[in-house]
């Protein structure tokens, strides 16, 4: 019981800032939004039915899982060779290159994007080396259009797969690895006959955290699309900030919300079947 | 097995994309040109004086190390009494109360600031102090507790049975014994959670007002209309700033055993 008493104070700030605020975002979504577009106290699902009638809802939807699907795709496989790297490491090492693959974790996410728009700008290094080198006269557009969001979007992901990865690998038995070498298998076959499929399930569940978060991105889509790339993180906050259509806002988070969930039960079942292999 | 070339080859390039941006911060914040060009046209310190005359980005600045400082306080007298009871007593539905008060970080910031608005604007409370510590200690406890979990658990629960036996109440025995030696990892909670709010956006954003912002805020309304390298000298300063912090933890307790994941 005392466990409980001294976790009162925390519990106390969490229901005041998280549970309290989510049942009224549920309530609120519940609202109707009236033709002046004043928010009126009712019970009803019209803001829901409103919102998934509505084709845009749907691209949305679309262009959220095509974004992070992918983002998150790039990500586990150029997170892979690094989680490989830090893992063949010796001890001296280890401690390093983990650190430096997370950093960038506790780097503002706005301060890295500007580090983006200087790689990927037209006035950016790689546009000035194509230009330079003579591939290009004209620059090609990477930033404020979904190729800005997706390399940023992977760049922002791939710390938390190399954590994800270093986790599942750690398991890996390496000496499976070297039997392999032994009996005549080269290093590429190896790889792919011995080390990919252990790793498969560390890579799956990778993909499915990072695609959780790729989802909830927001700085992101905004940034680096320029007010051209439309995902339902952005229009939440178009709807609730710009518009100031509560009802719309909450619904449309309430449906987030709902495919999130989702995904983590997913994401439960899957570590689950894996335990029970194991 | 020693990593194959091709291996190292492949984590050379992920690395590069890791920490490229940071790379290319640091070197157009030196520009001496207008705007985020590649390579700078000259160098010069410019940016850095005009960022510290921006009286905008700097009371923001202030109104956000005043506000880190504010949240981690609360978070570690909050989290701690929470993270001793979760790493040190058995009682029911301790899991419970692990999970949940780690919760919020599961869910997106996005989510959590739009429901948070929609309480405290009727309230009258956004746009003030006490909505933004609010909104701030809902991400930054989660990290206090989780931390101070791994601190506690890494004391021998011996040294308190010991003070036990010498005739400590069980109170002065965590007072005394357990949070001591604790204090490295109370130091990297206090840390971590201080750079948690100092670098918070995304709530922030739903919880800021023409009076009250927050830097990180100011920090992305700046980048969303105009890309010149003062931005790049601001980003640079954050960088500097969280590479201290990190260095700091490291020294305390070791960064990823301070996170604590899986």
């Amino acid at each position: 019981m005392i466990g409980w008493l001294l976790a009162l104070p925390a519990l106390g700030v969490m229901g005041l800032a998280f549970l309290w605020p989510l049942a009224m975002l549920f309530r609120i979504s519940l609202n109707r939004t009236t033709e002046t577009g004043a928010m009126e106290v009712a019970v009803t699902g019209e803001s829901y039915t409103r919102l998934l009638g509505d084709e845009f809802t749907w691209e949305l939807i679309g262009n959220t899982l095509g974004l992070s699907g992918t983002s998150a795709a790039i990500a586990v496989a150029m997170a892979l060779p690094v989680a490989l790297m830090i893992r063949a490491a010796s001890p001296r090492w280890r401690g390093l290159l983990a650190l430096l693959a997370i950093a960038p974790l506790l780097v503002s996410g706005t301060a890295r994007l500007v580090g983006w728009m200087a790689i990927l700008g037209d006035q950016g290094m790689i546009n000035v080396v194509l230009r330079w080198v003579g591939l290009t006269d004209a620059p090609i557009r990477m930033i404020n259009n979904w190729t800005g969001v997706r390399v940023g979007l992977m760049e922002s992901l791939m710390p938390y797969a190399v954590l994800v990865l270093l986790a599942g690998l750690g398991r890996l038995d390496s000496r499976l690895e070297e039997a392999a070498a032994t009996l005549g298998a080269n290093r590429f076959r190896t790889f792919i006959r011995v080390t990919l499929p252990l790793a498969a399930p560390a890579l799956l569940a990778a993909w499915l955290l990072t695609l959780v978060l790729g989802i909830s991105a927001f700085i992101t889509p905004r940034l680096m699309g320029g007010g051209r790339v439309f995902v339902l993180a952005t229009e939440i906050y178009n709807l609730a900030l710009e518009s100031v259509d509560w009802p719309a806002a909450a619904a449309m988070a309430m449906l987030l919300l709902g495919g999130l969930i989702l995904l983590m039960l997913l994401r439960g079942c899957v570590g689950w079947l894996q335990g029970k292999r194991a | 097995m020693k990593p194959t070339l091709a291996l190292r080859l492949l984590a050379c390039v992920g690395y590069l994309v890791l920490l490229s941006p940071a790379a290319l911060v640091l070197l157009i914040s030196f520009s001496a040109g207008d705007f985020l060009t590649f390579p700078p046209p000259g160098f010069s310190t410019r940016w850095y004086v005009a960022l510290a005359g921006n009286s905008v980005l700097m009371s923001a600045l202030g109104t956000s190390a005043i506000l880190a400082a504010v949240v981690a306080v609360v978070a570690l007298l909050v989290g701690g009494p929470a993270a001793y009871a979760i790493a040190r007593l058995e009682f029911p539905g301790r899991g419970v109360l692990a999970a949940l008060l780690t919760a919020p970080l599961l869910l997106p910031t996005l989510v959590l600031g739009l429901a948070l608005l929609l309480v405290l604007q009727p309230l009258g409370l956004a746009a003030t102090w006490p909505g933004l510590v609010l909104g701030h200690c809902l991400v930054a406890i989660p990290f206090a507790v989780r931390i101070m979990t791994t601190a506690f658990a890494g004391v021998p629960k011996e040294l308190e049975a010991a003070a036990w036996t010498l005739g400590a109440t069980p109170f002065q025995a965590a007072l005394r014994i357990t949070l001591p030696n604790a204090a490295p990892g109370a130091i990297a909670a206090g840390v971590l959670t201080f750079l948690v709010s100092f670098d918070e956006t995304v709530i922030s954003l739903f919880l800021v007002g023409p009076r009250l912002t927050t830097l990180p805020v100011e920090m992305f309304r700046y980048a969303e209309h105009t890309t010149d390298p003062l931005i790049a000298a601001l980003a640079m300063t954050l960088i500097a700033f969280a590479a201290l912090m990190v260095l700091l933890v490291e020294r305390l307790m070791g960064f990823s055993n301070a996170m604590g994941r899986e």
